[in-house]
């Protein structure tokens, strides 16, 4: 099959930014419940490391703006000065739908399109209520999008697509538990004491994996089992075990049609042999906070070598 | 009553209780149909408009950056006589064009049998030096056009613009027919409306008729400025609806007179472009040094005859007001005969005893610009204040040249769901004619522009306008749609 390079480098950003939209709603989703549903409120501390894994807590700096909910849940929903912002990925997913729409059906064109008209002249989130309302909204419609992906013909740009949604959903959920839980463990408390039960919560939430959290371990909240189910239970599609195995997948499925195959091809591969071989509590031993960083950076260069791949530009 | 007296397409001159004999049916669909749940339906289909992202941009507009054009239920309807007449008419003036622009980038024989002043095409803004004796594959310039045209009366059908570079609106044609089809199922039943769903297939076809080469697969593109323009809507669903790839400038490189795009797999190379971004931003080494956008090189390869582009570069000269108004001595030149379908009577201001008329009779005219589209420049003269008319005569005096004038029409109305319930509206009509290396061929249907205002004469998208689906009626007598079923014996 014949495809521009262009729409190649939008069909993969496009399942970027719909997965990132999706994340920030669902962090937000959980910011607010922990800090509506705490027995002591959390306040500050909980929109605080909902913008450090959003790495925007500089940009919400300068706003100049007080650690409230209304307007940590405004900055990170409706802010379009805000790269980071809801509206702005869906912004971005928009315009890259646009510019392939050939490539996309009807209905995952509408998925996108009817998530950005949500937010089209719309200034205030309003109480937690509306908050929760629309970011409810907002993952309707990225459900939406990823079961309309799932009726498309699976070819490239349905790969391309999912490559995309698997490299951002690996860097969310790293970034994720690296800041959630240098900031949940109590000063002095040893990695694995007894923590904060809500905030706990609030992790599993933003991952939709609470019930699974019971399912795989019949245990209360140990933060051990958290780190080992989001780093590497591939039963789990928002761990790194799943994001890396599927990653490979993807690329070898594109292989197979285009005939491309090469360096990230190899660094994929070679990511998930290792990412199998460790266990968690080596991780935890060796330095989690390291750990996560040195896979953030890596899938960095892996999203560069994709690109050169696929020749984006 | 709609502006004094004119002719409504569906109810004549006598108003609702008394509509035109062919279309007693359709009114009485109209008249049964209660006015809410023509409403209903009809903002269903704007609603659906929305969430397909079928918007145009208007220009000058920040607050409205995308908008849908306003989408009226109520069909406009063509008899099958009338449309063979004026598909005959349509035929002949495309042939026209098509022989008029082969003559003036070739031997220029109408110059020089003085039907037209030379320096009405040679120092024209619209000719093209760069094209000039290149003849494009197949001979064929003007492959897709869009004719204007308003209707004063039963029989009277006018042409008021023809459109040779890229027109635009085939998109609503095709997606208002979809529209109608869902919401308004009865009324398929009830008439026998000839399909315009074949569009895009026709489109390629014309596309494949005139590829440069002899390859059997020629590679087809669509060319489009990028996802901010205005009528992008329109290429993507073009593109899709032909299965070729949507393609903007950045993605071709043109190399020793050959066009390429760019694929994930490396280079692929194009015949055939069907380009929808104008002569200007087409070619910077060609037309505009200064643009940064356009395909560098993409005009020598079409000089070297590698490529086909689809219009062909330099058709503004056949659509250029100015020119217009030799289109009925143009149409005898080359077919011999009499313009099956006139044009609206035009001053041309450039002579100085038509500028004299004008000027005196400023109130009751049309004062457009030569080079001026979209409903943008232009006085109508009836519903114009009193500054406007004398800043008008003002521009008239200093650049006589840049100036046409018609008279007011009283163009055709069409009943229209507004506020208020069914009223008539002013109506055009565009249909669209595609010329290939076999021929001429006009699709039934087309796309009708209605002026929502009361008594409002400017129909255009960009000033408020609407569009309404165009009925062509068959009457073959052939089987209606129904399942056939057995003949027991």
């Amino acid at each position: 099959m014949l495809m521009l390079s262009r729409t190649a480098s939008a069909l993969y950003w496009l399942g970027r930014y719909i997965e990132r939209a999706d994340f920030i709603a669902r962090l937000v989703e959980a910011t607010v419940r922990l800090d509506a549903l705490s027995a002591r409120p959390a306040g500050e501390a909980a929109w605080k490391s909902a913008l450090a894994v959003s790495y925007t807590d500089d940009a919400f700096a300068l706003t100049g703006n007080p650690l409230t909910q209304a307007h940590v849940a405004r900055f990170l929903t409706l802010d379009p000065s805000h790269p980071g912002s809801i509206v702005r990925c869906l912004d971005m997913a928009r315009n890259n739908a646009r510019a392939v729409r050939t490539a996309l059906t009807r209905d995952a064109w509408t998925a996108i399109n009817r998530a950005w008209l949500l937010f089209q002249n719309r200034a205030s989130t309003g109480g937690a209520t509306a908050t929760l309302n629309l970011v409810e909204q907002v993952k309707g419609e990225t459900r939406g999008f990823e079961g309309a992906i799932h009726r498309m013909m699976r070819n490239e740009p349905t790969l391309l697509i999912q490559l995309g949604s698997a490299i951002e959903r690996a860097d969310n959920t790293a970034r994720l538990v690296d800041v959630k839980y240098h900031l949940l463990l109590p000063k002095g408390e040893p990695v694995g004491g007894v923590v904060d039960r809500d905030q706990w919560t609030t992790i599993l939430q933003t991952v939709s994996a609470v019930n699974a959290y019971r399912w795989v371990y019949n245990d209360g909240l140990q933060p051990r089992n958290v780190i080992d189910l989001l780093l590497n239970r591939a039963e789990l599609p928002r761990s790194l075990a799943a994001c890396v195995e599927e990653t490979v997948g993807l690329l070898s499925a594109l292989a197979k049609r285009t005939g491309l195959q090469g360096e990230a091809d190899r660094m994929a591969r070679a990511r998930m042999s290792r990412l199998q071989k460790t266990s968690t509590s080596q991780i935890i031993v060796s330095g989690l906070h390291e750990y996560l960083g040195a896979f953030i950076a890596e899938n960095a260069m892996l999203d560069g070598a994709i690109a050169r791949q696929f020749r984006f530009t | 009553m709609a502006a004094n007296g004119a002719f409504d397409e569906i109810w004549g001159h006598g108003g609702p209780d008394h509509p035109r004999a062919e279309f007693a049916a359709l009114s009485q669909w109209v008249a049964d149909t209660p006015a809410s749940e023509l409403q209903r339906r009809q903002q269903a289909a704007e609603t659906a408009f929305r969430q397909l992202g079928i918007t145009f941009a208007v220009y000058g507009d920040s607050d409205a950056a995308e908008r849908i054009i306003p989408f009226d239920i109520v069909p406009r309807i063509f008899l099958q006589s009338e449309w063979q007449r004026l598909s005959e008419g349509l035929v002949q003036r495309v042939e026209a064009i098509n022989a008029f622009l082969e003559d003036v980038y070739g031997e220029g024989r109408i110059i020089k049998e003085g039907v037209i002043p030379p320096e009405l095409v040679l120092l024209n803004e619209q000719f093209r030096a760069e094209v000039n004796r290149v003849r494009p594959p197949h001979g064929v310039w003007a492959h897709i056009c869009g004719i204007d045209l308003v209707r004063t009366g039963p029989d009277e059908f006018f042409v008021l613009e023809d459109n040779a570079r890229t027109p635009s609106g085939v998109s609503y044609m095709l997606e208002n027919r979809e529209a109608m089809l869902r919401l308004c199922p009865e009324l398929f039943r009830d008439f026998r409306v000839a399909a315009v769903d074949s569009y895009p297939d026709m489109l390629l076809e014309t596309m494949r008729s005139v590829s440069p080469g002899s390859k059997s697969d020629p590679v087809c593109v669509v060319l489009t400025p990028g996802h901010f323009n205005s009528a992008y809507y329109e290429h993507s669903f073009l593109a899709d609806a032909m299965g070729v790839e949507l393609v903007e400038p950045a993605d071709l490189v043109v190399d020793d007179d050959i066009v390429w795009m760019r694929t994930i797999g490396g280079r692929v190379r194009v015949d055939v472009i069907y380009r929808r971004i104008d002569d200007d931003y087409l070619d910077p080494l060609a037309f505009r040094p200064e643009s940064l956008l356009g395909v560098p090189g993409l005009i020598a390869a079409y000089r070297a005859g590698n490529v086909a582009i689809l219009n062909a570069p330099g058709n503004g000269i056949a659509d250029d007001k100015a020119i217009y108004s030799y289109m009925p001595e143009i149409v005898r030149f080359y077919s011999g005969g009499e313009a099956k379908l006139p044009n609206v009577e035009t001053f041309r201001c450039r002579e100085p005893q038509a500028l004299k008329y004008v000027l005196d009779h400023l109130p009751e005219l049309v004062v457009k610009l030569v080079d001026g589209s979209g409903g943008y420049g232009m006085l109508v003269g009836p519903t114009a204040s009193r500054t406007q008319i004398e800043e008008f005569r003002a521009a008239l005096i200093a650049e006589p040249q840049r100036y046409i004038a018609q008279p007011t029409l009283a163009l055709s109305t069409v009943p229209t769901l507004v506020e208020a319930g069914l009223a008539p509206r002013h109506v055009d009509f565009r249909p669209f004619v595609l010329t290939g290396g076999n021929g001429v061929k006009v699709v039934p249907g087309g796309l009708t522009r209605v002026a929502l205002r009361e008594g409002s004469l400017v129909v255009n998208s960009s000033q408020g306008g609407g569009t309404k689906d165009s009925f062509v009626l068959m009457d073959d007598g052939a089987p209606s749609g129904q399942s056939q079923t057995q003949v027991q014996s």
